[in-house]
């Protein structure tokens, strides 16, 4: 019998909860007013969650020295793409009605959307190259590299917030700051890790 | 060796038989105390009101639960299941409208005296929120140009009218998160006030307001996006000059002085072609006017509708 990793099952857990709370809401009717718009910023606050979660894995693998962190790292991720599908897909459907005229138009005409539009299209290579078959197909560096679209997904998701609400701006501004941390982040261990070059050597520069 | 069963209990533990019918008793008084707390907040019934010749015909009211629990009243919260929970107990009374500045009798008006000062009528209006949606709503109330004729009517110098909601920092501890200026302030032209659709409203569906929608004396202008209709009045000034309009100082680009309903004339962020009535699964297409035009369109002839947006 293979080993059961609890790690795993809780995480599963809790990344469905918010959609079994969904359902379990709709089931009971109580999807407010305006149901459609509910479960649209509904399932856009799960995403940009997920996305912030994912950027975490790698700042408190190091910080707390667990570094067997990261094999959660690809499911928060994963989860964050498929509440993002799900969000993506409330608008071309219940928003929109797959009018694709409709749809063009507002992705190219209107900011907010452009910026949640990036975030999620950034989100499909990802998602697409997320197995071991990839990163040896990519190779690390590389694969590492496409990776880090995550940050144009997690600052395009904040803006698209930011740009949505209408004027009290407290929620986008408290993830702004998060991401804006987890950058900082690597950023400067960014710096540590790799000091200026030294000086060249004076035997060599002496000729 | 104890000799008692671990189920027995001694008798002093038993619960007095007294005490256990004072629980039912209690018990049977909960839905009964459950229904006069709902009751006291759904709001007073309204009688003999007028059913209005200006009402919209042939459309379905929406649920009176949906308009009472989707609501947009910033001072109680940005969240629109929000300002039905942090309204709760606003306090209404007493409560005055001053109706000041450029009319011949300024003078204030206690709610009493403005419930009573012209017939009560029924209005079924459609309600567009500039956010896209809409809702169709039995107001109760009479144009607001009645209140303006009981302070003698507007002056020669009048030329629009600025209005005030109530503002107390103690009852709205959210307010200062709103994001936009408050007192909430809202301002129409003179001959927008002064037309019959202008609705100074005190009542919705047979009953008083409920405070999240506005209570006790709100205005609704249905030509006009939902944040026009300025909620919980205090203060209704004539004036010479166009006044302030809050959402306008907020984001002059987004909001303007009119903001009448037009399908033409797109949000920045969002398209204004189509609206989401609540209720309703498939988007409508959103009137010019809202649907008023043949009523209010000759106000604005000659102008341009996309820059007087």
């Amino acid at each position: 019998m293979p080993k059961i990793r609890w790690g795993k099952v809780l995480l599963w857990a809790a990344c469905l909860s918010p959609l079994f709370w969904l359902g379990w809401r709709a089931w009971n009717d109580n999807l407010t007013a305006n149901p459609i718009e509910y479960i649209t910023h509904f399932t856009g606050n799960w995403t940009l969650r997920l996305v912030v979660a994912t950027l975490t894995v790698t700042p408190l693998r190091k910080l707390l020295r667990l570094p067997s962190l990261i094999r959660y790292r690809r499911p928060i991720g994963l989860f964050a793409f498929f509440y993002g599908c799900l969000h993506a897909l409330t608008y071309f459907w219940l928003d929109k009605f797959f009018d694709f005229h409709a749809i063009v138009k507002d992705v190219a005409k209107r900011p907010f959307i452009t910026a949640g539009f990036t975030a999620f299209v950034c989100m499909l290579p990802l998602a697409i190259t997320s197995t071991a078959g990839w990163i040896r197909r990519l190779g690390g560096k590389r694969w590492q590299d496409l990776h880090r679209l995550i940050y144009v997904t997690a600052a395009a998701g904040v803006t698209h917030y930011y740009w949505l609400v209408k004027s009290d701006h407290r929620l986008p501004v408290m993830y702004g700051t998060l991401v804006a941390v987890l950058f900082a982040y690597r950023l400067i261990a960014l710096k540590l890790r790799r000091p200026a070059a030294p000086p060249p050597h004076k035997a060599f520069t002496a000729a | 060796m104890p000799t008692r069963k671990p189920w027995e209990i001694p008798y002093s533990e038993v619960t007095p038989k007294a005490l256990y019918l004072n629980r039912r008793a209690f018990l049977a008084g909960v839905p009964g105390a459950l229904l006069t707390a709902r009751a006291a907040r759904a709001g007073t019934k309204l009688p003999n009101l007028v059913k209005s010749q200006l009402s919209t015909t042939g459309e379905k009211t929406t649920p009176y639960n949906d308009v009472t629990t989707y609501n947009n009243y910033y001072e109680f919260g940005t969240q629109k299941d929000q300002p039905a929970i942090q309204a709760k107990n606003f306090r209404t009374s007493p409560w005055t409208v001053s109706v000041e500045g450029d009319v011949a009798k300024p003078r204030k008006f206690s709610l009493d005296e403005i419930m009573k000062l012209a017939p009560l009528e029924e209005r079924i209006y459609r309600h567009r929120c500039v956010e896209a949606w809409s809702i169709v709503v039995p107001w109760i109330g009479y144009s607001l140009s009645e209140i303006i004729k009981q302070a003698g009517g507007p002056t020669s110098k009048a030329k629009y009218v600025a209005f005030e909601t109530y503002y107390d920092p103690k009852q709205m501890p959210d307010a200062v998160h709103a994001g936009i200026q408050v007192p909430y302030v809202e301002g129409l032209r003179l001959d927008e006030a002064m037309h019959p659709l202008a609705l100074l409203c005190v009542g919705m569906y047979g009953e008083t307001l409920p405070p999240q929608d506005g209570a006790p004396v709100r205005m609704v202008i249905p030509w006009k996006y939902g944040f026009k209709s300025i909620k919980s009045i205090v203060k209704i000034r004539l004036v010479e000059s166009q006044p302030p309009t809050d959402w306008n100082i907020y984001a002059p680009n987004e909001y303007g002085f009119y903001s009448n309903v037009n399908p033409k004339v797109d949000h920045p962020r969002w398209s204004q072609a189509k609206e989401r009535r609540l209720g309703e699964f498939l988007k409508r297409d959103t009137l010019m006017f809202n649907g008023y035009g043949s009523q209010v369109a000759s106000m604005y002839a000659g102008m341009d509708l996309k820059k007087y947006y």
